[in-house]
């Protein structure tokens, strides 16, 4: 560091906070559509429309998320999201984590062989499978159903890649120890594995999950009545309902979007080492 | 120590659950799949077998070729300028230190999160032909307002363009992870030699984010031929054949035609289609040399 002012890096500092500017200002334009959604689902369809281009809104009211909790199916589309993504997540990561472990520490016939299935049915597109997950879900009578909602959505090899590609890289030591111990294979994944990389897993289970609640093709096929639909597929029935009712159908939206934008939030770091770790990247 | 045995019990145990659901979603409807696209059955019931009959049939369908352009087109409009954004978002927030970094980074991302539902709602109303905040920007630049779901040309270039806007999140992602992993010492040396900064971008930033870039313009590539939510839903209630992409004609002929056959033809098309870009990207992957 030298002690004498140096004007090219004045120059260099104005140019950095311009830059910056810019970037503040790109992110507020691409967080505006969020933002005037949730703003428009503050008021009443008349003010939503009369308002004009007001980014405030004058009376903020919660009547167009009443009307549509008190006039939709919103409720229990709800609990059938819930439920079917929380199960969607628990089965994928457990069977993810079983699998990945013994493909990772065990030695067995046809380990290979199924490790390569893995990875080469990662490349298959899921939705060329929607007509005969239809057919299949039809001949077990299960359309329409929680059990043919999840079934088809359990299929997510990348998560027995990334188990098995993380447990390959723990220390030998642990498993040989544990096992002097005595202790069973089942202990040693449930009770070191697993809790040693507990990130890991949570990492895994709230991208399932985002996953598993905005899914749209097959929860849209495989549930025929209203009362079956999650509600990422529900709310796009609502405004076929309300016509250009934007306030309640932009409710309608917010509400839908609010749990996995919480869990987004809330829970950054995990969202963006799944991402990375799923695209092999190590961040 | 455990006996060759005992392991290949425990395995098999472990391995069970992903298997089974593995064979029986995965598997078995893949076979199915071949199978039913050489009968004629209907969605759901019995056909006969019709060799490649249907397969014939796709050669020749107008508007089978329309979803191969259609999909190729917004694969056009989003891979390529999507990265490219991505790029050039995820290296302004890089400069960025600390909670400012946190904030910026969660604007651009937070509409990755979001179902497609949303997505379609919230730039309907964006674009609402008589109330959509949109309209203040094309009326000036197209000379009136324009229904640009309704509008051929607009159609996809809109679609694309929210698609943009709503998926490139985890491109951005995975730039930050590759910036972050370009040494620091690089561009301290680089300054003491006096680079500008468009040459510390193109000497030192460009050739080592290039794998990066790679992998996001091939993951993109393979996710938007798979593109079907927001066509179809953006599309309804209007002439979907114009604008029907590869996914939006399997359901067509599948839930609308009740020709399961026909589809599955169409399914194993895309099959066919994506596992070849696949292959070809991990061919593209391996180049850059083993990890």
């Amino acid at each position: 560091m030298t002690a004498i002012p140096n004007p090219s890096r004045r120059k260099f500092n104005l140019g950095a906070a311009l830059l910056t500017l810019l970037t503040l200002i790109c992110a507020l334009i691409w967080f505006f559509p969020i933002y005037w959604a949730m703003v428009t689902s503050l008021r009443t369809d008349d003010e939503a429309v009369s308002a004009g281009f007001s980014l405030i809104p004058a009376n903020p009211t919660l009547s167009s998320f009443i009307y549509v909790i008190q006039n939709s199916n919103i409720g229990r589309w709800y609990l059938n999201s819930t439920i079917t993504s929380v199960l969607i997540t628990v089965i994928t990561v457990f069977m993810a984590a079983c699998c990945g472990y013994a493909i990772s520490q065990l030695r067995f016939p046809g380990r290979t062989v199924l490790w390569w299935t893995i990875l080469a049915s990662f490349m298959v597109p899921v939705q060329a499978l929607i007509v005969n997950h239809y057919v299949i879900m039809a001949n077990v009578n299960l359309l329409n159903t929680y059990s043919g909602i999840i079934l088809p959505m359990l299929l997510h090899p990348v998560t027995v890649i990334v188990y098995k590609q993380f447990f390959d890289g723990l220390p030998r030591e642990y498993r040989e120890a544990a096992l002097m111990d005595g202790a069973t294979e089942f202990q040693l994944l449930f009770r070191v594995f697993i809790p040693m990389n507990w990130g890991v897993t949570a990492a895994l289970a709230i991208i399932t999950f985002i996953g598993a609640w905005n899914a749209f093709l097959w929860p849209f096929l495989a549930a025929s009545t209203e009362e079956m639909m999650t509600v990422t597929v529900g709310i796009s029935q609502v405004q076929d309902a309300y016509g250009v009712a934007y306030a309640r159908v932009l409710a309608g939206a917010v509400m839908a979007g609010l749990p996995v934008a919480l869990a987004y939030l809330l829970f950054q770091r995990r969202v963006t080492q799944a991402i990375t770790l799923s695209a092999g990247i190590k961040g | 120590m455990n006996s060759l045995r005992n392991q290949t019990l425990v395995a098999a145990v472990l391995v069970a659950p992903f298997v089974a659901i593995y064979s029986w979603m995965f598997l078995w409807p893949t076979v199915q799949m071949v199978q039913l696209s050489l009968t004629d059955a209907p969605l759901i019931g019995e056909g006969k077998y019709i060799g490649l009959a249907n397969y014939e049939r796709l050669i020749q369908d107008k508007t089978f070729g329309k979803a191969i352009w259609n999909t190729a087109y917004f694969v056009l409009l989003t891979v390529i300028p999507g990265t490219a954004a991505a790029l050039a978002i995820a290296l302004m927030v890089s400069r960025l230190k600390g909670w400012l970094q946190s904030l910026v980074l969660s604007a651009f991302f937070l509409p990755f999160v979001l179902p497609v539902t949303v997505v379609y709602l919230l730039w309907q109303w964006m674009f609402d032909i008589q109330f959509g905040i949109m309209q203040a920007v094309l009326e000036p630049i197209y000379g009136q307002t324009v229904n640009v779901w309704r509008r051929l040309p607009f159609f996809m270039p809109t679609v694309a363009l929210l698609t943009i806007w709503w998926t490139n999140g985890f491109s951005i992602l995975l730039f930050l992870a590759g910036l972050r992993n370009i040494p620091k010492e690089l561009y301290e040396a680089a300054s003491l030699d006096g680079a500008t900064r468009w040459q510390a971008f193109s000497r030192i930033t460009w050739p080592l984010i290039w794998p990066v870039t790679v992998l996001c313009l091939t993951i993109q590539l393979i996710l938007q031929l798979k593109i079907f939510d927001q066509v179809y839903l953006f599309a309804s209630g209007g002439r979907t054949q114009s604008t029907m992409v590869l996914v939006q004609y399997i359901f067509d002929q599948a839930f609308v035609h009740n020709d399961g056959g026909y589809a599955a033809a169409i399914a194993v098309a895309l099959f066919v289609i994506v596992v070849a870009f696949s292959v070809f990207q991990y061919q593209i992957l391996r180049i850059r040399g083993p990890k």
